[in-house]
């Protein structure tokens, strides 16, 4: 899909968002916002898939959502694909749907293939995810996304020195560095200081990337992909802003997990406009 | 009471190091993983036969069970090893969300359970490991009672889809299960048949009961002993048969009594029919360093307080009778 045409799919993802998150009034609108350009040119550019779903993705890229919040971006991005009817993005967050608050296998929605939203677990399955296409010959790659906050639980720090040991080359996780998390700046609630320094002394290729610019999301995933098989793990450090494309929401925390009333939506939406259809 | 005899003893742990090469001669996709405890779990040979299926994941094991999770998107059949407060408690929210309930194949491989540890003390002791696993919706805990019953469990979990807790230990005990038995999951294995009691034991408590019951045997009582080496999903047509037939049961286990199989029996029997009914478990404490043997006794999980919780609850079911 062209540049001009991703866009588009952009916008209606974030109209998709915010009318999702304002259907339950509940729900991670911020950070959804901020990762909606990568997961549309992952989806739509990117990745080799199929959304005639298989949990086993075999000879198909596979993506792990780590931070398992950010649920209402990747259920628009699936729908949008194709992996469900869009018309089932109204069910999210209610009674008996498939699209759980956070992601789940639990209810065989196409396109989970692991429950998150307890942090941190998303780069352990994933580098399990990648041994495994090794063990099968499996040329596909595996995508990850987590939050900067994230990066504050243990476990993704035995991930990052596994990966590099065991050479698991046929990764590509992304961080999504809005410098936000609930209770504030992440400066301010715990700073993480320098993640390049920090990746690369674990080993890691470390790139970055503007994600909300999709030209360069899309140039930094195919450098990427080039440079996958080479031996290293690789990081990309994606700086966005939490809640782009809504300016009341742009740049804060305040909007992590708070849905917009109706006031906010027609607002919101006004500033979201493309050629495809509402749910 | 049957005779059981034995000519060897070993570890129970040393079973799953040879089940798991069994397993994995069997089926290319089974796959083992480590935390640094190779030599402890016996996967030695394993690895030497498999080396480009196992995976050393170091002293990690929130990782392990991640990695683990990750592995069946593809096919594979991971077997995590480490100790059993280490593949449980340090790791229960990551087998929660990323094993549990996301339905993975996963097979949980814990040694060194419970009070038979030994020295180490109370810190690698756990107690509350099958309770924790129980409770996971999905989960299926299997505890076996010697070499061969664990060698033959690790070969059937490999069979079985889904996610599994299978939980062994360090001491070496008498090896009196035949070697060619069918492991089937969540069938109760009847050890002796008895008419006065029903005692269900579970993992190395399965020996001390057969011990007892050849005591009780000669003081006049006839105890039915049947091993539970399935706590979930459990044998409820065994049990509640057993239970109607001698009308009081005593749980044996090494585990704490809030929470084990115990536990799971009394629920039960709560349901279908009350029943007087003692607990052959750890009460509500931690361990402490020790031998094996010290400690099961000091702890009353030996042979000689299954007698004395025998003698209890059947004196509860005559005072009922009167």
């Amino acid at each position: 899909m062209q540049l001009e045409e991703l866009e588009q799919v952009a916008k209606q993802v974030r109209r998709d968002i915010v009318r999702m998150v304002h259907g339950c009034q509940s729900g991670h609108p911020g950070g959804s916002l901020g990762c909606t350009d990568y997961l549309v040119a992952l989806y739509f550019r990117i990745m080799i898939h199929s959304t005639d779903f298989d949990m086993n993705g075999q000879g198909e890229d596979l993506f792990f959502l780590s931070n398992g919040h950010i649920s209402p971006v990747w259920y628009s991005v699936l729908a949008r694909a194709g992996y469900f009817d869009v018309s089932e993005l109204k069910t999210f967050r209610k009674l008996d749907s498939r699209l759980q608050g956070h992601p789940t296998t639990h209810e065989e929605l196409p396109g989970v293939r692991i429950a998150s939203g307890s942090l941190g677990q998303g780069l352990s399955v994933a580098i399990g995810a990648a041994l495994t296409k090794k063990l099968n010959n499996d040329p596909g790659l595996v995508f990850t996304l987590h939050g900067d906050g994230e990066l504050q639980e243990g476990q993704i720090w035995e991930a990052a020195l596994f990966a590099p040991h065991n050479k698991v080359d046929n990764l590509i996780s992304t961080i999504d560095v809005n410098g936000q998390q609930i209770d504030g700046p992440t400066n301010k609630v715990l700073d993480l200081g320098n993640l390049r320094a920090k990746w690369e002394a674990f080993g890691w290729d470390v790139m970055e990337m503007n994600g909300n610019d999709l030209a360069d999301v899309i140039r930094v995933l195919e450098l990427a992909k080039a440079k996958a098989y080479k031996g290293k793990p690789i990081m990309i450090l994606m700086q966005t802003n939490m809640g782009h494309g809504v300016d009341f929401m742009m740049g804060s925390h305040k909007w992590h997990g708070v849905a917009p009333n109706d006031e906010q939506l027609s607002l919101a939406l006004g500033q979201l406009t493309s050629n495809m259809q509402d749910y | 009471m049957k005779k059981y005899t034995y000519t060897e003893s070993k570890d129970t742990r040393s079973g799953f190091g040879a089940g798991l090469v069994e397993a994995g001669r069997k089926n290319k996709d089974v796959v083992a993983l480590c935390a640094d405890l190779v030599g402890s779990l016996k996967m030695g040979d394993f690895i030497k036969e498999f080396p480009e299926r196992f995976v050393q994941v170091g002293i990690a094991e929130a990782n392990m069970m991640g990695i683990a999770a990750g592995m069946t998107i593809g096919g594979k059949i991971p077997f995590t090893g480490t100790f059993a407060n280490f593949s449980t408690g340090r790791v229960y929210d990551q087998i929660r969300q990323s094993i549990a309930y996301s339905d993975k194949n996963v097979k949980i491989c814990a040694s060194h359970a419970g009070l038979t540890l030994g020295e180490d003390g109370a810190t690698h002791q756990i107690l509350e490991d099958i309770g924790m696993m129980k409770m996971l919706p999905g989960m299926t805990v299997i505890n076996p009672c010697d070499y061969n019953q664990t060698k033959a469990a690790t070969m059937a979990i490999a069979e079985y889809e889904g996610p599994v807790y299978l939980r062994f230990g360090r001491p070496v005990i008498p090896v009196f299960t035949p070697a060619d038995q069918e492991f089937v999951i969540g069938k109760a294995w009847m050890v002796n048949e008895g008419t006065d009691v029903s005692i269900f034991a579970t993992g190395h408590l399965v020996w001390e009961a057969i011990k007892a019951g050849e005591k009780l045997a000669e003081m006049g009582i006839s105890a039915e002993i049947i091993n539970i080496h399935t706590i979930k999903p459990l044998d409820e047509e065994a049990i509640l048969k057993s239970a109607a037939k001698t009308g009081c049961v005593v749980s044996a286990e090494e585990h704490n009594r809030l929470g084990g199989l115990g536990d799971s029996i009394a629920q039960l029997l709560a349901k279908n029919t009350p029943l007087p009914m003692e607990y052959v478990a750890v009460n509500d404490s931690f361990g402490e360093s020790g031998t094996p043997e010290q400690l099961m006794k000091k702890y009353g999980l030996d042979e000689e307080h299954i007698i004395k919780a025998v003698q209890k609850v059947m004196e509860r079911k005559q005072a009922l009778a009167k």
